[in-house]
């Protein structure tokens, strides 16, 4: 996979890990993280705290390659339907038994069966999982899955302890035993969740903390405060706006590099009576909004720069973005035309907007271009429940939403546009998308997958069922005497390798 | 009490020696200035020689107080003057509304269920303790889902939370007033209960209600940003004092004045119905000369 | 009295039971489904319909109540859809860091507002009254996040004198929960004096100026006396009022203060189970500020007729 241009800016500083002295880290996030049993929880907050808690049979890295973790090696065969891991060897469950090829059985399967699992869909393509030796499984597919890999580099690849599972069950978040770097010691919710070294982690030379401490600090103004009283070591997901207040913090550092996730509208067209607009008629509408939108003020303005425009579901700096179409420069003669052409003058027009001040203050900034191409855009706030409620039900004409984005390019695109995806609220259904989508899951050839892209993007880019906006960063602050972060598309923070001086 | 020896003289004499009272008041006359500025600036903004307030400039972007916006400008570049001038309507016709309705059905209910107690007060108390339990923010989303946006549904909801406070004030100094000698004598000499309520616990009860009245503006003005914010209120770009003191907590240390301003007029609007409501407690006390 | 008491507390069952019925039926006709938004970002069908089945959301509204009912009445007040958490020992945990910022709190509030009040009272209509009226209403239209920010920024990043945030049991380290309480307490307390002053200043003025102190007056008793023991004491009404109805607001929770200063109160707790439709939470936390106001008010009808025992007949 090429790879060049997906970290952006690295303040980092010495990648290498200062001498390891006792310490401990204290890490402000932007949230309180769900219940933390991989195979139950859903936000993206709780990977923060699992990375440095379960580890997975594989790792992405910053480039996006899939590395090994718990799993040595991989092959694929049977046509790319089979799956043989091998797992290494010597490695430990918090609770001391091991991790061997049984204990990936099964938590394969408590993903798959679990009642409560969230993993369904991810662990879909899997008929079957069997151990093949103590530390070697073989995954049989229903059909070719690309994007399995990837699957397993996050929450489905989590292994945890068959002996805890079996014990606490749907309740394992209780005491999440898992084989990380670090152990579950204690979780009070909304307040902090505190996790010490494991004496048996494989890796363990390379762990340099005793004990971390994860504290959700909602607001972003006061996540700084803490990180510049000395309070915290590092934060997550800063603000834009505050990033040039660390900037000039002679002891604090700033990490920083576009995610894999987009901002995006849904222009309902195929929902209910209420795709029955010429926005979701008529695609001309849709283009001519489109174009009145200039991406890169909205970068300026609202993000500081940090969030590059975008107009495909991936990011211009990924290597499955499609270059022969460009993120289009604002013109708003051509907006007017084709709204022209497409038989109005003005529109008037609705759109749900959830009710960050961030998301308002940049739709605020959309109402203001695109009126002047003639649309009059209502802006209807409302809190995330409701706004997905209405989504769901197809009770809306646009609606500004977003996604945390995959590993895998299919994760963003697949489920959102193809006839029957599970998230193609829009009601967007084109076979032959379908078809290329569907071809794209189904190879390994890196070469194949990406002309399928290429060409669904183009449909998309003309059909715009959905408009894309921009790619947001992740941003981290950290004392500068915490040593070794990697910023990663991903968002997760690996403590492996990293240090803090006294 | 002057009021039952001289009963030909009750209607109109108190009315006008309040009045003339409220007008030496100092303090009630810089609350009346105050209160009096912000309802003109609001009345006449679409007068007013001021930029369209929701016009957006992507070159002024956060801008410090200058010659040309002498307010500064906001985080999409608009003119903070221009939405002080027109939030100035929500806020004020928030703050104003919401307490009045509050008022206006809080307080006959405190005097109905003070005054006669026994069940009623039993029916009254406990629905005012449900009302007091019900978390805001789901009447708000409730509101919102109903009946949609708009200033009068977020009023609404904004008087359905500052009930309950209105009814205990009135209810307790109702309570207290009803042992009083005077309502006793009242009674002995045959007053039925409309004319005692009106004539002798009213005026008893007025004090803390107008105190909490032009306290409860402040919390109303900004209650109303957060209802704008789940859907209830009126919706962006449409300025209101609440609201841009929302979005100004994301840029207190980037840009201070945005929330400056709002704050400011808030404060200022508030020590005006304050000072106005301490004038007319003094104007309509008996007691005081 | 202990008759009036009991009959009162005897009354809260059914207005509890009241009102957890009036929560249960609004969170249910609220648009939103819990298990959308529990079932993550993919929101996948057959995940989403083993919640259901799960969390019994399938069955009648009703029902659902009656079973929710039913187990709470043997103390079973549910689990949390969002974390797995029993309900009943997140209020336990979260119970203690309310109760310490509600007290210290409203400790700020007495002890600011109402010296103000009886102050500006004396001297009415003079600088002074202005002053301290400008003072208390500027608590209470400073917005808390903007007090609360400010202070943590010079207090906790300039100065380094208190914890920025975060929230330190009591009976762990007594001093050190106190210091950390005290910003946000004092924010609070802060906004909370402008009512007690108004309040207390209104009532004295009042007072001050009713027979029976000038009665005390003409008798010759010293000033302090008169406005301390005499005028106070009729004065208090509507404070007490006042203070029940506060305090009670205080035990509901305060979102942003407690967001500010990273306190895991009920406030926050409340906040996002409304808005993850985690409605069992929201049902036990209303359940518990539901006995907290009712408490706050039986408590304020017991000194109504402590401070004036005429008006024991009237409740």
């Amino acid at each position: 996979m090429k790879k060049a241009g997906l970290l952006a800016t690295f303040l980092t500083g010495a990648l290498f890990a200062a001498p390891a002295f006792a310490a401990d880290l204290k890490i402000g996030l932007a949230e309180d993280p769900d219940m933390l049993d991989p195979a139950q929880s859903r936000t993206f907050v709780g990977r923060i705290v699992y990375t440095a808690m379960c580890d997975k049979l594989v790792d992405v890295t910053p480039n996006l390659e899939i590395v090994p973790q718990l799993a040595t090696e991989w092959a694929w065969s049977d046509g790319d339907k089979v799956l043989t891991m091998k797992l290494r060897p010597g490695v430990k469950f918090h609770d001391g038994t091991a991790m061997d090829a049984e204990a990936v059985v099964a938590t394969i399967k408590r993903n798959q069966t679990m009642p409560e699992s969230r993993r369904k869909s991810e662990v879909a393509s899997i008929a079957s999982v069997e151990a093949t030796g103590p530390l070697e499984v073989k995954f049989t597919l229903k059909q070719p899955d690309a994007t399995l890999l990837a699957q397993l580099s996050d929450r489905a690849g989590m292994i945890v302890s068959p002996k805890a599972a079996a014990e606490l069950g749907a309740n394992f978040s209780s005491k999440p035993v898992c084989a990380g770097p670090f152990e579950f010691v204690e979780r009070v919710q909304q307040d902090r969740i505190v996790l010490k070294k494991f004496a048996d982690y494989w890796n363990k030379d390379n762990i340099h903390f005793d004990k971390v401490t994860y504290l959700p600090i909602v607001d972003a103004t006061v996540r700084l405060a803490n990180l510049r009283a000395g309070d915290l070591d590092m934060i997550e997901r800063m603000s834009p706006t505050d990033a040039a207040v660390v900037k000039k913090d002679a002891k604090l550092g700033l990490a920083q590099v576009v995610n894999l996730g987009f901002l995006s509208i849904y222009v309902n067209v195929g929902h209910g009576p209420r795709a029955d607009t010429p926005m979701g008629k008529d695609k001309r509408v849709r283009q001519a909004f489109s174009l009145a939108i200039d991406r890169e003020a909205l970068n300026q303005i609202v993000y500081e720069g940090t969030a590059p425009a975008g107009n495909q579901p991936v990011a211009p700096t990924s290597p499955w973005y499609n270059a022969k179409i460009p993120v289009p420069a604002r013109d708003v003669a051509k907006a007017k035309a084709l709204l022209k052409a497409a038989g109005h003058d003005r529109l008037e027009i609705e759109m749900l907007v959830s009710n960050s001040p961030i998301v308002v203050q940049m739709m605020e900034a959309v109402q203001a271009m695109v009126a002047e191409a003639g649309f009059d855009v209502k802006l209807k706030t409302m809190e995330f429940a409701t706004l997905l409620n209405e989504e769901t039900a197809g009770n809306f004409q646009m609606a500004r939403t977003d996604w945390s984005g995959r590993v895998d390019p299919d994760g963003n695109i697949h489920q959102f546009v193809t006839c029957k995806g599970g998230l193609n609220e829009v009601k967007y259904c084109n076979p032959k998308v379908d078809e290329l989508l569907n071809a794209a899951r189904a190879s390994v050839d890196l070469k194949v997958r990406k002309e399928k892209y290429d060409a669904a993007a183009a449909i998309l880019d003309d059909d715009l069922p959905y408009i894309y906006l921009a790619h947001q960063s992740w941003l981290w602050g950290f004392d500068k005497k915490v040593t070794g972060f990697v910023p990663s598309p991903d968002g997760m923070i690996r403590l492996t390798g990293m240090a803090k001086a006294n | 009490m002057s009021a039952i020896d001289t009963p030909e003289t009750a209607i109109s004499s108190p009315t006008n020696r309040a009045w003339r009272k409220l007008k030496a008041h100092k303090g009630a006359v810089v609350g009346l200035c105050i209160v009096g500025f912000f309802t003109l600036l609001a009345l006449a903004a679409p007068l007013l020689p001021i930029p369209d307030p929701n016009a957006t400039s992507w070159t002024a972007i956060r801008k410090a107080p200058s010659l040309l916006h002498p307010l500064g400008t906001d985080e999409l570049g608009r003119d903070i003057l221009a939405r002080m001038i027109w939030g100035a309507r929500a806020s004020l016709s928030a703050g104003f509304f919401s307490v009045t309705l509050a008022v206006s059905i809080g307080v006959p209910l405190g005097i109905l269920s003070g005054y006669f107690g026994k069940w009623f007060d039993i029916l009254v108390s406990r629905v005012t303790e449900a009302f007091l339990a019900m978390p805001f923010l789901i009447t708000a989303i409730a509101l919102a889902a109903f009946l949609g946006p708009s200033l009068i549904n977020s009023m609404i909801a904004i008087a359905l939370s500052a009930l309950p406070i209105f009814v205990r004030l009135t209810r307790g100094q109702v309570l207290a007033v009803k042992t009083e000698e005077y309502v006793e004598g009242a009674r002995s000499i045959g007053l039925g209960p409309v004319a005692i309520m009106v004539r002798y616990i009213f005026p008893n009860v007025l004090p803390p209600i107008l105190v909490q009245a032009t306290l409860t503006v402040a919390t109303a003005i900004i209650a109303e940003a957060s209802l704008s914010f789940l859907g209830l209120g009126q919706q962006p770009p449409a300025a209101s004092w609440g609201s841009m003191l929302n979005v100004a907590k994301n840029f207190l240390v980037q840009a201070p004045w945005m929330a400056v301003w709002p704050g400011s007029a808030i404060f200022l609007v508030v020590i005006g119905f304050n000072l106005l409501g301490d004038g007319l407690r003094d104007a309509l006390d008996p007691r005081s000369a | 009295m202990y008759a009036f008491i009991a009959r009162r507390l005897l009354l809260a069952i059914p207005t509890l039971l009241i009102i957890s019925l009036f929560v249960f039926s609004l969170q249910k006709l609220l648009p939103g489904d819990p298990v959308l938004v529990m079932a993550g970002e993919e929101r996948d069908p057959a995940v989403i319909e083993a919640l259901r089945e799960k969390y019994h959301l399938n069955d009648p509204v009703p029902m659902q109540y009656l079973a929710w009912l039913g187990n709470a009445l043997q103390g079973d007040l549910g689990i949390s859809l969002r974390t797995n958490q029993p309900v009943l020992s997140l209020i336990a945990e979260k119970l203690p860091v309310t109760l310490q910022l509600a007290v210290m709190s409203m400790t700020f509030a007495l002890l600011l507002g109402i010296p103000m009040g009886i102050l500006a009272a004396v001297k009415k209509n003079t600088a002074i009254d202005y002053l301290a009226s400008v003072l208390a209403l500027s608590g209470l239209s400073v917005p808390n996040f903007w007090l609360g920010i400010m202070l943590i920024l010079l207090v906790s990043v300039q100065l380094g004198w208190l914890p920025a945030s975060g929230y330190q049991p009591f009976f762990v380290d007594p001093l050190l929960s106190l210091k950390t309480m005290l910003m946000p307490s004092f924010v609070l307390g802060n906004a909370l004096a402008a009512s007690m002053m108004r309040h207390t200043r209104s009532s004295m003025i009042g007072v001050l100026s009713s027979d029976y102190i000038r009665t005390a007056r003409a008798k010759g008793l010293a000033e302090r006396s008169v406005i301390l023991s005499h005028a106070l004491r009729n004065a208090v009404l509507p404070i007490v009022t006042l203070s029940a109805l506060l305090f009670g607001e205080l035990l509901a929770g305060a979102v942003l203060t407690e967001q500010i200063f990273t306190i895991p109160g009920f406030g926050k707790l409340i906040v996002d189970a409304v808005f993850t439709r985690d409605y069992a939470v929201v049902q036990g936390v209303v359940l518990c500020t539901a006995f907290g106001f009712i408490t706050m008010n039986l408590i304020a009808d017991v000194l109504y007729v402590l401070l004036n025992p005429r008006m024991r007949a009237s409740l």
